[in-house]
């Protein structure tokens, strides 16, 4: 008989020496960067275009995120039709987003189909037609779509708050209204997709099982793209004066979708990895404070979680949940309780250390695999950051005092530095 | 073709490993066959809430979460109308930590009061949150109900009504238990960087000792076949009309079922899909359209769901719909559309099969169903399908007299 009350003693994965697999590098032609990782028993692959396409590029909102869109829905030969009963014909994904920076085409397709698929994807890059009538049924489509999400508290609570971190007019805070979509204007969608696609900046990723001259194959179709430099916009922030908002959207709704939430810098500030470890502490997992207090002892939510939102050029702290309706004040209340626990308190050696093994172990876990590994990567080099990030934040979760934790919450868990939002 | 090795301890436990060393990791997956559908009509919600209960301590183990989390480990579970699936990822080295925590909550929970209490409240606000707050959020809880007389498919998973979960009392949660929760009704997995010599006495050692319990012997109330149509319609605070019809398909075992499978595909499942092409693009009828079915184990369900586009009247919509599966019971697809979706299935399944997790996932899952080795059987048994196939079930399943329709009207 085991002694059940004796937990099996543990490697504590502080101990664990983890490595980020190289990528390797090449070059097209045309001067097109190209980062591979070649990994994975599965005959899968993943192929990655990323433009300087994102809605920082845009002189009007949705133009950015319409063009993306519409990539697929029409070239000089093949309809909307054609092109995706080609792509859906091998089995394969095909996939378009848009984000604040860039923009994506992203490629699954088994290994063993990618001669078929590549020149269709050049196809799209070259070749896009951004058909009028395939631009009214998206404008439709997406008014409809629209009208359903405002009906929810958490599409709105999301809305909001980015818009109170960074400003309406900046590509951090803007968001969509059905007059934005009305305002789209085909010959808008063509100078943007010539300027930003077929002239614009491009950089690939590639991963899974790659065919053995990847670098030819993608050479001869995306080697000869004029692939002109372009220049990232830096625009200003317009961060709201108000802070704290209550807002019923929903006379009948039984619950709120609260947001609290600081403005933070990028990846680039020293404080960053450091503070990644004290909003893991805090609420960026199933064992932190606000999850074990607000869900786990309280049950006023079935969820709570902090994070650093992704961005690039700057960032923020957020706390996010849905609680329900008389219970969103208590629920702040204990959110600011353990704020004011983290400035005034060490944390005890026992959380911290699982707070290590947690990150690090997650960290393990999420390097499985050709598809985590570029992801990794392609976060690093678009960020602008070199290998070290990797190991300077495994090195971070592994030496960070107590001490220092508790200054960086004296420094940035202070209430009156929060922006607080409930959208019932 | 994913290899394993399957044995079964004295007490019943069905173990299975699945070796793979190119991951750092290992992977326990511990699936009970319990879902929704073993529920008491009145106490509905039931097997999901003993779920959340799972985390709340066992016997010699107050806390879950820490430990694991102290040994680099992640875990989650799901539950669904057929089964109640645990998983746990962490570091290979700390593999013996899984099989502690999971040893001891199978051996027998803490049972404490302030677990229940506080867990009947999150899955209060987590009923609240998918199914009472979202527009159109009801609509399963009635189609069920439409669509279902008699089997336990006619409530969903986390309960027909919330004073079901608030009602919940400790001897209820215990009885269920000792009822489902033991060896003889569980699949254990582990896989990832493991050998099966330490499996095997890992397994044995810690849960050699728990007694076997009964085996759960199902004995569900089958749906009658359904003879006439069903209809409903529901006046809500939506901003549009949408439309969802439903059929009665046969179980997850039958052949048809991969018939089915193919067929929704062709139906939806792509930008070139039958459905999508014909009432997105060219009718212009709705502003999205999906079809699907419930891949349920028992007798389930074929979708066609989608949300009007504004001024469309309902019933042209809907004749719209029929219009298009009377093309699928007249007309043979053409063989390039059928190899279309089997190539589809065939990458799904390649890129499913990528993570360790999901392989230990669809272990359990075909060892529930009757036989692990049967993951490695699906392709073939798509690849049998003919068009023939795909015409006579069309003409079998979309049938009025087998049909459930809600149209969930805006009412501003």
């Amino acid at each position: 008989m085991p002694d059940r009350k004796q937990a099996p003693a543990i490697v504590d994965a502080v101990n664990f020496k983890l490595n980020l697999k190289p990528y390797q590098h090449f070059v097209l032609d045309n001067g097109v960067e190209v980062y591979a990782v070649d990994a994975g028993a599965e005959e899968v692959m993943l192929t990655e275009w990323v433009f300087f396409a994102g809605n920082s590029q845009e002189e009007q909102n949705l133009v950015a995120a319409t063009t993306n869109f519409l990539l697929r829905n029409g070239t000089t030969k093949r309809t909307a039709f054609q092109i995706n009963e080609h792509f859906e014909y091998y089995g394969a994904y095909l996939n378009r987003s848009c984000y604040n920076e860039t923009a994506t085409i992203t490629l699954h397709c088994l290994t063993k189909h990618i001669d078929e698929l590549l020149p269709v994807v050049k196809e799209l890059i070259t070749e896009s037609t951004m058909p009028s009538e395939e631009l009214a049924i998206y404008q439709q489509n997406m008014k409809q779509r629209l009208k359903v999400s405002l009906k929810k508290s958490d599409f709105v609570a999301g809305r909001l708050i980015d818009a109170y971190l960074y400003g309406e007019k900046h590509p951090y805070g803007k968001y969509s209204s059905a007059e934005e979509f009305d305002a789209l204007q085909r010959d808008q969608l063509l100078s943007f997709y010539n300027q930003y696609y077929l002239q614009g900046k491009l950089i690939m990723f590639v991963a899974g099982k790659l065919p053995v001259n990847i670098d030819k194959k993608l050479n001869r179709f995306f080697g000869d793209l004029p692939n002109k430099p372009v220049e990232v916009k830096h625009p200003a922030l317009y961060p709201a004066t108000e802070k704290k908002v209550r807002i019923t959207n929903d006379t009948a709704g039984v619950q709120g979708s609260i947001r609290i939430a600081r403005p933070f810098p990028n990846r680039h500030h020293p404080d960053f990895l450091k503070v990644q470890v004290l909003n893991a502490l805090f609420g960026g997992f199933f064992g932190s404070r606000l999850m074990s207090n607000i869900r786990e002892d309280k049950g006023y939510t079935y969820g709570i979680h902090s994070y650093l939102q992704n961005h690039i050029q700057h960032s923020a702290w957020m706390v996010s949940t849905e609680a329900g309706k008389d219970v969103c004040e208590a629920a702040i209340a204990e959110v600011y309780k353990e704020m004011k626990e983290l400035r005034e308190e060490l944390v005890e050696e026992d959380e911290l250390l699982l707070v290590r093994n947690y990150m690090m172990g997650s960290i393990l876990g999420d390097l499985d695999g050709p598809f985590q590994i570029i992801a990794r990567w392609k976060n690093i080099i678009l960020n602008d950051l070199t290998e070290q990030y990797f190991y300077d934040s495994i090195n971070t979760i592994k030496t960070i005092s107590a001490e220092e934790l508790r200054s960086l919450a004296q420094k940035y868990l202070q209430p009156e530095d929060f922006y607080e939002l409930v959208v019932v | 073709m994913i290899q394993f090795e399957k044995f079964t301890l004295a007490n019943g436990l069905r173990v299975i490993v699945h070796q793979d060393l190119s991951t750092p990791m290992a992977v326990m997956n511990i699936m009970y066959d319990v879902g929704a559908r073993d529920e008491d009509p009145n106490r509905t919600g039931f097997a999901h809430l003993f779920e959340h209960l799972m985390f709340g301590g066992s016997v010699n183990i107050p806390s879950y979460d820490e430990p694991l989390q102290m040994a680099g480990g992640e875990n989650n579970a799901y539950t669904t109308n057929d089964l109640t699936n645990y998983y746990i990822q962490l570091p290979a080295e700390n593999l013996e930590t899984a099989f502690w925590l999971e040893s001891d909550r199978m051996l027998s929970l803490a049972f404490g009061e302030k677990s229940l209490e506080t867990q009947r409240k999150v899955v209060c606000e987590e009923f609240k949150e998918h199914y009472l707050t979202k527009p159109y959020g009801d609509v399963w809880h009635k189609m069920r109900e439409l669509a279902y007389t008699k089997h336990p498919y006619r409530w969903m998973t986390i309960g027909k009504e919330l004073s079901h979960i608030e009602n919940a009392q400790l001897e209820d949660v215990k009885a269920f238990f000792f009822k489902h929760y033991r060896p003889v009704n569980a699949v254990l997995v582990v896989a990832g960087n493991v050998t099966v010599e330490k499996v095997k006495a890992l397994t044995e050692k810690w849960f050699g000792d728990i007694p076997s319990g009964e085996r759960y012997n199902r004995n569900l109330p089958q749906e009658p076949v359904q003879t006439e149509a069903r209809r409903l319609e529901i006046k809500a605070n939506v901003p549009l009309d949408a439309f969802y019809k439903c059929w009665h398909m046969p179980g997850r075992l039958d052949r048809r079922y991969y018939v089915i499978d193919l067929l929704t595909d062709i139906l939806s499942g792509g930008g070139s899909s039958r459905l999508y092409q014909s009432l997105v693009k060219e009718k212009k009828l709705f502003s999205n359209i999906e079809c699907h079915h419930f891949g349920s184990t028992d007798a389930g369900l074929v979708v066609v769901e989608g949300k009007l586009v504004k001024g469309v009247k309902i019933e042209e919509a809907e004749k719209a719909v029929e219009a298009e599966l009377d093309k699928m019971k007249n007309e043979l697809v053409s063989e390039a559309e059928l190899q279309k979706v089997k190539n589809k299935t065939e990458s799904m399944i390649a890129f499913e099969d990528m993570s360790v997790m999901n392989r230990a996932n669809s272990l359990a899952y075909y060892e529930i169903l009757g036989d692990a080795a049967w993951m490695n059987y699906e392709l073939p048994k798509y690849a049998t399908v003919t068009t023939e196939d795909i015409l006579q079930e069309s003409r079998t399943i979309f049938r009025a007299e087998n049909s459930n329709t809600i149209h969930y009207l805006s009412n501003n």
